[in-house]
C-alpha cells in the first residue's frame, strides 16, 4: 500500500489534547525529494503534525507513513530514516561540536568508518568545520541552528523535519540557513519537509501547505498558490487621496482602500492597468507600485485573516482595537 | 542499475547504512550515554569540588567538634574513624544526586530530546545514566578514601575493593532514585527542594552518622525501612574490619542490623540493595518511557 515515491504519506491523521482538537483528520503526500513546506500561524497545529510524523506523539486516529515506514508501528525504523531540527536547541552546551556529533553518530548507529569524513561532510556545509572544537555554549545563536542542521544530516536521513529552523535569527542568518538548505539538495538525495510561520520562506518550497486550525486548507506549489488568489495590488502615490479613491471606484469601478500611506487596489493584471489609470484617473499620480500577490495574500484569501493576526487570537491587534475605541 | 543519475563528482556523498535495531543498538545507547556523563563531570570541576566538600565538612568539623562530647561513648574510638564509613557514603550519595539532577537539566536545555528521538529504547539511556552516575560518584568516593590514614583506618586491597564495590552499588542506586524523581519534574529548584527533602533523613535515618546500638524503637523501625540502611552498615563492616577494636567497642559501633531480632547477614543486605536498585531502575525506566 505504501508509494516508494512518497517520502510522507498521511491520512485522517488526528490527534487530540483533552476537548482540544490539535490536528483534526489531515492528509498529506510529500514526494521523495521534494521541498514541502509546512506553513501556517503558531498552534495551528503544525509542531503537532510533525511531532506525530517523528514518532514523538502518538495520532489518535489516522497513519502516517515517514520514509516508507510507519510512524506508529515501525517506530525505530522511522526514526533511523529522518533527521530532526527542532524549533528550541536540542544540543549539550558542555560538549563540544564534534563531540555532540559523536554523540549522535552513535546513537544512530552511523558506521564508525564512516563518521569522521560524515562529519567533516555536514560541518563543512555549515561552515562550522573550523569551530568543531569549541564548546557549543561559545556559539552564537546562528551557529548553534547550523550545528543542529549537520547533526540532524549526520546519519544520512531520507526525510529531514526542520521545525521552524530560523525562528528568532536575525534576517541575515535567515538567509544562510535557507542557502545551506538549498545547497544541500544539490548534494544529497534528501527530502526536506519544513515548518515556517514566515510567508516569505515558504517561497523556497516546491510545494506549500497551508494549515490553520488543525486543517490543511491548501496545498499547492507557491506559484499556483499565489495564482489562484489572482488580483495584482496595485498602489498609487497620490495628493489627494479621497479623489483618487472616488475616481477608481466612479471610473473603474474599483474599490480602493489607504494601506501603508498610499491608495491600495486588488486588481486582475496589475501592469496593464497602469497605463489606464494613468490615462483615465483624473487626479495627478506622483507614483505607483505593482505587486504580485505574496503568500500573505494567499493566507489572507483562504482564512480572512492575516498571519499575524491569526496568531495574536483571530482578532485585530489589541492595540489597535483599544485605539479604535477612543474615537 | 546502471547508469541512473549523475552527479557532480566534486562532492561525492558519503554512503551510510546505519546499523538496524537490537540489542547493539541499545548497548550502544547506554555507552554513549555513560560517555557523556564522564565528560560533564570532568568538565565540571566545580562540581568535582563541591560535592566533595559535603563528606569532609561532615567528617573533620561536626565529627572533630563533637569528638570530645561524643568520647564516652565509642569505647575509645576516634569519632571521626566512626564517621569515616558514613563520609564514603555521603561522597557518593551527592554526587549520583547530581548526576540524576543533570535529566532535569537535559529537560530544560533540550538535550533530553535528542536522546528521547533516537532509535534506541529508552531504557538504554536511563541505564546509561545510572551507570554513568555510578563511575562519577565512585570516583568521589575514591578521593574520600584516600583520606583513610588521616581517620586512623589502615588501607587494605580487600577494604578498598569492597568499599569500592559497595560505593558503586549505592551509587548506582541513587542514581536510579535520583532520575525515577527527576523525570517527573521539570524545574531544577524543585528538584533540588525535593531532593533536600528526601535525602537529608534517609542519609540521617541510615546511620551514616551513628552507631545502630540503642536507638528509640521508632528511629529503629525507620532506620530498618531505609535502603541506605543496607548499604550503610555493610560499608562500615568493611572498613571496619582493619581495625583493631575491642568486643566491647565492636558491641557498641557495629552491632550490625537485626530485623526483629535475627541478625541480617552482609550478604543479605548487600542484596536488599541491589534488589531496591533494580526496582528503583524499573521505576525510572517506566516514568522515562512515559516522558
Amino acid at each position: 500500500m505504501s508509494r516508494p515515491d512518497l517520502a510522507v504519506e498521511v491520512r485522517g491523521l488526528v490527534k487530540r489534547f483533552g476537548d482540544v482538537e490539535a490536528v483534526r483528520g489531515i492528509d498529506l503526500d510529500v514526494l521523495a525529494g521534494e521541498t514541502f513546506g509546512f506553513l501556517g500561524p503558531n498552534g495551528a497545529g503544525k509542531s503537532t503534525t510533525i511531532s506525530m510524523l517523528c514518532t514523538l506523539l502518538r495520532p489518535d486516529a489516522g497513519s502516517a507513513r515517514v520514509a516508507g515506514h510507519d510512524a506508529v508501528t515501525e517506530r525505530d525504523d522511522v526514526r533511523r530514516n529522518i533527521g530532526l531540527v527542532f524549533q528550541d536547541p536540542t544540543l549539550d552546551g558542555y560538549l563540544t561540536a564534534e563531540q555532540n556529533l559523536k554523540f549522535h553518530a552513535e546513537l544512530y548507529g552511523v558506521p564508525k568508518a564512516v563518521v569522521p569524513e560524515r562529519m567533516r561532510l555536514v560541518l563543512e556545509m555549515v561552515g562550522l568545520w573550523e569551530r568543531r572544537g569549541s564548546l557549543v555554549q561559545t556559539y552564537s545563536g546562528g551557529m548553534k541552528r547550523r550545528l543542529e542542521i549537520a547533526r540532524g544530516l549526520l546519519h544520512a536521513p531520507r526525510v529531514l523535519f526542520l521545525d521552524e529552523p530560523t525562528v528568532g535569527l536575525d534576517p541575515q542568518t535567515r538567509a544562510s540557513i535557507w542557502r545551506y538548505i538549498e545547497e544541500l539538495k544539490a548534494q544529497e538525495d534528501i527530502t526536506i519537509f519544513v515548518t515556517t510561520h514566515y510567508m516569505d520562506e515558504a517561497e523556497h518550497a516546491d510545494r506549500i501547505a497551508i494549515m490553520d486550525q488543525g486543517k490543511i486548507i491548501a496545498l499547492d506549489t507557491p506559484a499556483a498558490l499565489k495564482a489562484s488568489v489572482g488580483k495584482d495590488r496595485v498602489q498609487l502615490q497620490v495628493d489627494d487621496a479621497d479623489a483618487a479613491i472616488a475616481a477608481l471606484r466612479e471610473r473603474f469601478d474599483l474599490e480602493a482602500t489607504i494601506a501603508e500611506g498610499h491608495v491600495t487596489v486588488a486588481v486582475d493584471g496589475g501592469e496593464a492597468f497602469v497605463p489606464r489609470v494613468f490615462a483615465e484617473l483624473g487626479v495627478p499620480i506622483r507614483g505607483v507600485s505593482v505587486a504580485r500577490p505574496s503568500l500573505d495574500d494567499v493566507f489572507m484569501s483562504y482564512t480572512g485573516t492575516t498571519i499575524r493576526d491569526a496568531e495574536a487570537g483571530g482578532g485585530p491587534d489589541p492595540i489597535m482595537r483599544m485605539m479604535a475605541g477612543r474615537h | 542499475m546502471a547508469a541512473t543519475t549523475t552527479r557532480p563528482a566534486a562532492a561525492p556523498p558519503v554512503r551510510v547504512v546505519v546499523a538496524p535495531a537490537g540489542w547493539r543498538a541499545d548497548l550502544r545507547g547506554v555507552k554513549v550515554v555513560w560517555q557523556r556523563e564522564l565528560i560533564r563531570f570532568w568538565r565540571d570541576r566545580l562540581r568535582i569540588v563541591t560535592s566533595l566538600l559535603q563528606p569532609l565538612i561532615f567528617l573533620f568539623v561536626l565529627g572533630g567538634g563533637l569528638a570530645n562530647i561524643a568520647s564516652g561513648g565509642t569505647e575509645g574510638v576516634d569519632l571521626r574513624t566512626f564517621m569515616f564509613p558514613g563520609a564514603l557514603a555521603m561522597a557518593v550519595f551527592f554526587t549520583a544526586m547530581f548526576s540524576a539532577a543533570s535529566v532535569v537539566w537535559d529537560r530544560e536545555y533540550g538535550f533530553l530530546r535528542e536522546m528521547l528521538v533516537a532509535p534506541v529504547r529508552r531504557g538504554s539511556i536511563v541505564l546509561g545514566k545510572c551507570i554513568g552516575g555510578a563511575t562519577v560518584a565512585s570516583f568521589q568516593g575514591l578521593i574520600v578514601m584516600a583520606l583513610a590514614p588521616l581517620v586512623h583506618v589502615p588501607y587494605s586491597a580487600a577494604m578498598v575493593l569492597e568499599v569500592l564495590a559497595l560505593q558503586l552499588l549505592l551509587a548506582f542506586m541513587m542514581t536510579a532514585f535520583g532520575v525515577m524523581f527527576a523525570v517527573r519534574v521539570t524545574q531544577m529548584q524543585a528538584f533540588m527542594a525535593l531532593m533536600q527533602m528526601v535525602v537529608t533523613p534517609l542519609l540521617f535515618i541510615s546511620g551514616a552518622l551513628f552507631p545502630l546500638s540503642g536507638l528509640p524503637g521508632w528511629l529503629a523501625v525507620l532506620n530498618r525501612l531505609d535502603p541506605l540502611t543496607y548499604a550503610v552498615n555493610p560499608l562500615r563492616e568493611a572498613v571496619f574490619a582493619g581495625l583493631d577494636l575491642t568486643p566491647a567497642a565492636k558491641a557498641a559501633l557495629l552491632p550490625g542490623i537485626t530485623w526483629f531480632g535475627w541478625q541480617v547477614p552482609i550478604a543479605l543486605q548487600v542484596g536488599v540493595v541491589v534488589a531496591f536498585a533494580i526496582a528503583m531502575l524499573s521505576i525510572a525506566i517506566a516514568q522515562f518511557k512515559r516522558a
